[in-house]
């Protein structure tokens, strides 16, 4: 293999999104499309506690980071989620990923006052892959489909504006007719401006199993780096905690070579682009980030 | 993706001191009579400079028509994502939407504002710096459009924590930071006495329910450095009018007419959407 054709070494501008494994990979579902294999069974990687965070959010201080995420497993299977979003809250923003099924109405609450008392937004990503139970249950579980949604439900009533994200089970063609059956679709279930966001699928985890894994040309080379904006890739300005260290990002913690240190600071250091993921990431770029933060 | 142009030339004007008054107008979208309005209220109230952080075009009609009211005002203008873009006939305007709706009424706008704006304003934007440096009084302010380190980058109230812009005060050896680029204005002091504030948007309203638009003025002084937001009312039905004659989108011409927005809504983070209507 020749030097131009050797995976890149990609180094981080800034610590821009810290992102915490607050849910490890404890999962009440298990999609079929997962890059991360999250069960109820996966303890692979636990919880992260409310001291865990506030010691990374101190420590991030000082390293200017702009906004904060949170993921799993799915984070409010946490008993420490309400306080550690709560108190990321007098730090920056924050974002936290869930599939919204084990929402409760007073967790919610003491969201939208911690919220109403932040300078910043808190931001719910919804996980939701069809627009119908016959569309979304095959892929992410019997009844999941009406579960999630009375999630939605719950944080429209709360007035939040969840973010519903979509894999893009579909053909790319179809983006647009998929797109217009899921804002008819939360409209009529109360939700009067929905904001969507569809993401393409890993071909690792679970999904690997689903369709197919990648192959060993979906790879990003050095040449492919040439004139490309690397802002657009997660790990040019984004690393995450987990209970097993600092990794290189959220997609890729079950690879061993991800795991970069024990602190932020040592996770600051160059990354191989070895992984077919790391090519879905160059290709679709902004893949982990909210529209309003889009690289 | 292609990383924007990069001018990073910055130009540098002569120190000034005692008690120093700067317009600061943001994005004007080809909005030439908001920009007329603002320059009459400007020379009322008397300052000593004016600057425009950039996005000349886009969204509104006629492009050409900003041009010779901030050559004839002396407005110091800076090169936006906007202008890089038309500058340099790019095949879009980098203004960084994700949602297929948002860069399908943003292609409309670039399409209309290439294919409206001469060559002779075209090589002038393409002259522009992409940020301006001042020494007032000692205080070091820094112009950029987006960011300091990216011409389009958002920095939004509620998604731009304080520690944040902290360091890019540091890293960028400035005491006061000045951008536009989202449309919204807002400021917000840091440690030190030093300050950020998005100088907000001419060219549309920031999405409240009025119809006026916002320039700001950032006031100078030995014990004082703040920054005060100014609403511009203009003729916005005649601008609406003519936006219908030129056959822009009526997604457009309803927020000059009502003062939310209608399109580009996506990339708002929670808490500025809640405040808007759609
Ligand atoms: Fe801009």
């Amino acid at each position: 293999m020749s030097d131009r054709d050797a995976a890149p070494q990609l180094t981080m501008s800034h610590l821009d999104d810290l992102w915490f494994q607050v849910g490890g990979t404890l999962c009440n579902y298990t999609c079929h499309h997962c890059f991360i294999s999250c069960s109820p069974h996966n303890d692979t990687f636990g919880f992260l506690t409310l001291d865990d965070v506030s010691h990374h959010l101190t420590e991030s201080v000082a390293l200017g980071v702009k906004e904060y995420y949170f993921t799993g497993g799915e984070p409010f299977l946490n008993p420490d989620i309400v306080p550690i979003l709560s108190a990321t809250l007098q730090y920056g923003p924050a974002t936290v990923l869930t599939n919204a099924a084990v929402l409760k109405d007073a967790w919610l609450a003491a969201l939208a006052e911690a919220e109403s008392h932040s300078t910043y937004s808190l931001e719910f990503r919804v996980s939701l892959d069809g627009f119908s139970a016959a569309t979304n249950d095959p892929i992410r579980g019997d009844r999941t489909f009406e579960r999630t949604m009375r999630g939605i439900e719950r944080l429209v009533a709360h007035d939040f504006l969840p973010i519903v994200t979509a894999v893009r089970t579909w053909p790319i063609e179809q983006d647009d007719e998929q797109t217009d059956a899921f804002r008819d679709m939360l409209k009529a279930r109360g939700y009067a401006r929905p904001r969507l966001k569809l993401l393409p699928t890993l071909q690792i985890g679970a999904e690997a199993q689903r369709s197919e894994a990648y192959g060993p040309h979906d790879r990003v080379t050095a040449t492919m780096l040439h004139g490309f904006d690397r802002r657009t890739l997660v790990c040019e300005h984004s690393r995450v905690v987990t209970d097993r260290g600092v990794y290189v990002c959220p997609i890729l913690i079950e690879s061993p070579d991800a795991l970069l240190g024990a602190t932020l600071a040592e996770a600051d250091r160059p990354f191989a682009l070895t992984h077919g993921a790391c090519y879905t990431c160059y290709r679709y770029g902004a893949i982990c980030a909210n529209p309003s933060s889009p690289s | 993706m292609n990383a924007p142009h990069d001018n990073t030339a910055a130009s540098t004007t002569s120190p000034k001191s005692g008690d120093v008054r700067i317009a600061c107008l943001g994005g004007v979208y080809s909005n030439y009579l908001a920009l007329e309005a603002a320059l009459v209220d400007v020379h009322r109230r008397g300052v000593d400079a004016i600057y425009c952080l950039g996005d000349l075009g886009g969204f509104g009609p006629h492009p050409d028509r900003v041009f010779p009211l901030l050559q004839e005002h002396g407005v110091t203008c800076l090169q936006g994502n906007y202008d890089d873009s038309i500058g340099n006939a790019l095949d879009d305007c980098q203004c960084g939407y994700t949602d297929p709706r948002d860069n399908h009424f943003a292609q409309l706008s670039y399409d209309y504002t290439l294919a409206h704006t001469s060559e002779e304003n075209r090589a002038w934007l393409r002259t522009l710096p992409a940020q301006c440096r001042l020494d007032v009084g000692g205080r070091r302010v820094l112009m950029c459009h987006g960011s300091p380190r990216r011409v389009n980058e958002f920095l939004w109230e509620s998604t731009t924590s304080t520690h944040f812009l902290e360091m890019l005060t540091d890293d960028h050896a400035a005491d006061v930071i000045l951008g536009t680029h989202t449309g919204i204005h807002w400021q917000r002091e840091l440690a030190g006495g030093r300050r950020f504030v998005n100088v907000g948007a001419l060219g549309r309203p920031a999405n409240d329910g009025h119809t006026h638009v916002w320039y700001t003025i950032l006031h100078v002084a030995p014990a004082r450095c703040d920054a005060e937001f100014i609403p511009v009312r203009y003729d916005h039905h005649r601008l609406a009018r003519e936006m219908a004659a030129q056959r822009l989108p009526d997604e457009f011409i309803a927020t000059i007419e009502t003062g939310w927005w209608t399109t580009c809504l996506e990339v708002l983070p929670a808490k500025e959407r809640r405040r808007g209507r759609c």
